[in-house]
């Protein structure tokens, strides 16, 4: 009775593991283990995804902004302490900086609280606008001489020199953090304006990252991050990629039976009935804005979280790297194909749709390649130079076109969300 | 005086170009979101199609844009204009009416236009290479310098041909929007639908029909922008997706579904990020002497440097959405 029900998972999940003994067979276990746990890292930002969007209809554009933030995070705590930055006078600065900073940043808080002296209404908002203004413009400029003074003195700040675990979750935090601001202007509104935003918020992080040579070396890159496991360096590739897999998959692990958890509780169908019927919630007496608010933090959170595994994983942290194409949309795929709303659905996804994105390449490839034969025998078709790297691009044609497909045609995803009945 | 001009060519003229981009922009998408309900990711990428599409068009077509004595590229207007409408009518055919038509959540309709986004994206990589290209390889592109008839004055006023008729098109095509959506009975009933869909339906406005107009007006006016975009700077496969956050913001700046709106949010986003990069101390440098000497001029004396404008649009969003989520326009909040 039991195997009849999930038959459906039974099925997809052992296709799944066929294709992973095929590609263990020819490309090596390395090759494999890497992909495994390269999917399972894409797995925990589908887990934190489903949730944003399966859970509670919000649609974040900007899974990349927070996949930043968090190997940022992870960079900034685990790598080895930069002594010519402390030694150096520019520590000093940078500590100067930061009580500037932070007297600036109580100042605008108290402009938040004017209305106790009597000033409301319009005038506060202005006060405030004014106030971050002015706030911005001194910290910009304070700012500049020091990051240059750090660039010409020490290259870059350097890490914390802690456990890279710490980072992991520091990672975490810092996304909730910006997601809980992002979500606080945003979520009274459709789910439209929250998608916009996060679009743009995710830009901006990258070009941050990208620019701000004293915080992250900018396209000079990081690199090597720590691993919470032992490095290929100590132990050999597939030793040391087996115990990174072996961890990451415990975390997946413990976040799906956390969700699964959550979901089956009340509070998992208290966000069900907001977003398939606000109004109704609301009726009840529920705070729809303060429940949205709260499973859009932990969201972005858990990507935080598994978007600082993904890049400790690359060993590399470079801000030029992240692209809306595989560190957002490719997650979207894998949320929609699995089935939105579905924790197992999700981790199907991302195994699935991440082993035919690698695979993707070498069989993109052949293809034009053939293409380029064909052409040049039958037709005299003198193919670009560039053939193979328009081909690579083209990739991204595949992703939109899976996203319209599957919205068309499977809407609920290959493993549709299953609405228990409680009698 | 030379400081003036300065600021005139790199503000005035500058804020003025991006923002005409911008409303333009703006235009079509706050028309898809009021009417269609969705906010249109694609549009961007419509953009960019219709400049390759005039860049084909004009390579077909040589010595047409010196016969007329303009750019080959804007001559060939017209005729990706019809395309472009075409094509953004099949594409809602193909992906966005089977959606509406199982009533899904709009939602859904918004992850689809990013799916047509991406596709757009690949096909135009596919086609055309990442390499950039410029419509002017063959022609001359023309720089107007207007002379500044003041004696301390040097410089001139710099503004390229692409620019003049940028900023003329986009007259010429608010102005012709402004006539038919309030002088046309189909102007009419598009506005009447962005107000109120449902009443719009009782009333018997035929919608298959609106929608066609508003896919119309928003391919047209895409191509129009991404062809002028194209001339003014280069023609290359992100041309505009970089620009859909500025679009965006001009169009809820504007208000939801209100075509003014979007042209007053395209000029605000435009100046605003013109200025918020523009170097300030070129302007204060010339009264530095009349300063007491403890100020200091720094060198560089912007808002914002200029690799984090993309910061500007994004303030001004957040800004709207937390004190005015109607724009300055009063429009829809969906």
């Amino acid at each position: 009775m039991r195997f009849h029900r999930y038959r459906r998972e039974y099925l997809l999940f052992s296709l799944v593991g066929i294709a992973i003994l095929i590609i263990t067979a020819s490309f090596g276990p390395a090759y494999a283990l890497r992909m495994l746990a390269e999917a399972a890292c894409y797995a925990i930002l589908a887990l934190g995804l489903t949730m944003q969007f399966g859970y509670a209809g919000l649609f974040n554009a900007g899974v990349m902004g927070f996949v930043a933030i968090g190997g940022f995070t992870a960079m900034l705590v685990s790598f080895p302490v930069n002594d010519t930055f402390w030694g150096s006078e520019s520590a000093a600065a940078l500590g100067k900086f930061l009580l500037e900073a932070l007297v600036i940043v109580l100042v605008v808080i108290g402009l938040t609280q004017v209305h106790r002296i009597g000033i409301r209404g319009k005038l506060k908002g202005a006060c405030i606008l004014i106030g971050l203004l002015i706030a911005f413009f001194l910290l910009n400029n304070q700012l500049l001489p020091v990051a240059k003074l750090i660039e010409s003195e020490a290259g870059f700040i350097g890490g914390l020199g802690m456990p890279v675990l710490l980072g992991w979750i520091g990672g975490g935090l810092a996304a909730a953090f910006i997601a809980y601001w992002i979500g606080k202007a945003c979520l009274g509104l459709r789910a439209d304006y929250l998608a916009i935003a996060t679009l743009g918020i995710a830009e901006i992080i990258k070009a941050i990252l990208k620019n701000a040579d004293w915080l992250t070396r900018g396209t000079l890159t990081v690199s090597p991050l720590s691993w919470p496991v032992p490095t290929p360096n100590d132990i050999g590739f597939v030793a040391a990629r087996s115990a990174y897999l072996a961890l990451t998959a415990i975390l997946v692990a413990i976040i799906f039976v956390l969700l699964q958890r959550a979901y089956r509780a009340p509070w998992g169908r208290l966000m069900r009935t907001i977003r398939d019927n606000e109004i109704s919630a609301a009726a009840m007496g529920k705070d729809i804005n303060f429940r949205r608010l709260q499973v859009f933090v932990v969201g972005s959170g858990i990507i935080g979280f598994g978007g600082a595994a993904l890049i400790s994983f690359a060993r590399i942290f470079d801000p030029s790297s992240f692209t809306p194409l595989k560190h957002t949309f490719l997650v979207w795929v894998m949320v929609l194909v699995g089935g939105a709303g579905n924790n197992m659905g999700a981790i199907f996804g991302a195994v699935a749709v991440y082993i035919i994105w690698l695979m993707g390449e070498p069989i993109t490839l052949f293809l034009f390649e053939s293409v380029r034969e064909v052409g040049s025998l039958w037709f005299d078709w003198e193919a670009p130079d560039d053939l193979m790297t328009r081909a690579l691009q083209a990739r991204v044609f595949f992703i939109g076109l899976t996203i319209t497909l599957v919205l068309r045609f499977v809407p609920n995803g290959l493993i549709p969300e299953r609405i228990e009945k409680v009698t | 005086m030379n400081e003036l001009i300065f600021f005139v060519n790199k503000v005035l003229i500058s804020g003025t170009i991006i923002g005409c981009i911008y409303a333009l922009g703006a235009i079509g998408v706050t028309l898809v979101f009021g009417i269609l309900r969705f906010a249109n990711f694609s549009h961007a990428d419509l953009m960019t199609v219709g400049a390759y599409l005039s860049f084909i068009f004009a390579a077909m077509m040589p010595g047409i844009g010196p016969a007329v004595g303009l750019p080959s590229g804007f001559v060939v207007l017209p005729i990706s204009i019809i395309c472009l409408a075409v094509f953004a009518i099949g594409i809602d055919h193909l992906f966005y009416r089977p959606l509406r038509a199982r009533n899904v959540r709009p939602i859904m309709l918004l992850i689809a236009s990013i799916g047509v986004t991406l596709m757009l994206h690949g096909v135009i990589r596919l086609f055309a290479g990442t390499s950039s290209r410029s419509f002017f390889q063959d022609e001359k592109k023309e720089v107007f310098r207007i002379d500044v008839p003041i004696e301390t004055a040097t410089r001139d006023i710099v503004i390229s041909e692409p620019q003049v008729l940028l900023i003329s098109a986009s007259i010429v095509c608010i102005f012709a929007l402004h006539q038919f959506l309030t002088r046309t009975r189909l102007g009419k009933a598009m506005r009447a639908m962005s107000d109120n869909a449902d009443l719009a339906l009782v009333s018997g406005i035929n919608t298959d029909i609106v929608v066609r107009a508003t896919w119309i007006i928003a391919g047209a006016l895409a191509a129009i922008a991404g062809t002028l975009l194209a001339l003014d700077v280069v023609l290359k496969p992100d041309l505009s997706f970089n620009i859909l956050l500025p679009i965006f913001a001009a169009a809820i700046v504007g208000g939801v579904g209100r075509p003014y709106g979007a042209i007053a949010g395209g000029l605000l986003v435009g100046f605003s990020e013109t200025l918020a990069i523009f170097n300030w101390s070129i302007l204060v440098r010339p009264v530095a002497q009349y300063l007491p000497e403890w100020i200091e001029i720094p060198t560089r004396l912007a808002v914002v440097p200029t690799e984090y404008k993309i910061v500007v649009p994004f303030v001004i969003l957040l800004a709207v959405l937390i004190w005015r989520p109607t724009g300055i326009f009063r429009g829809q909040v969906l």
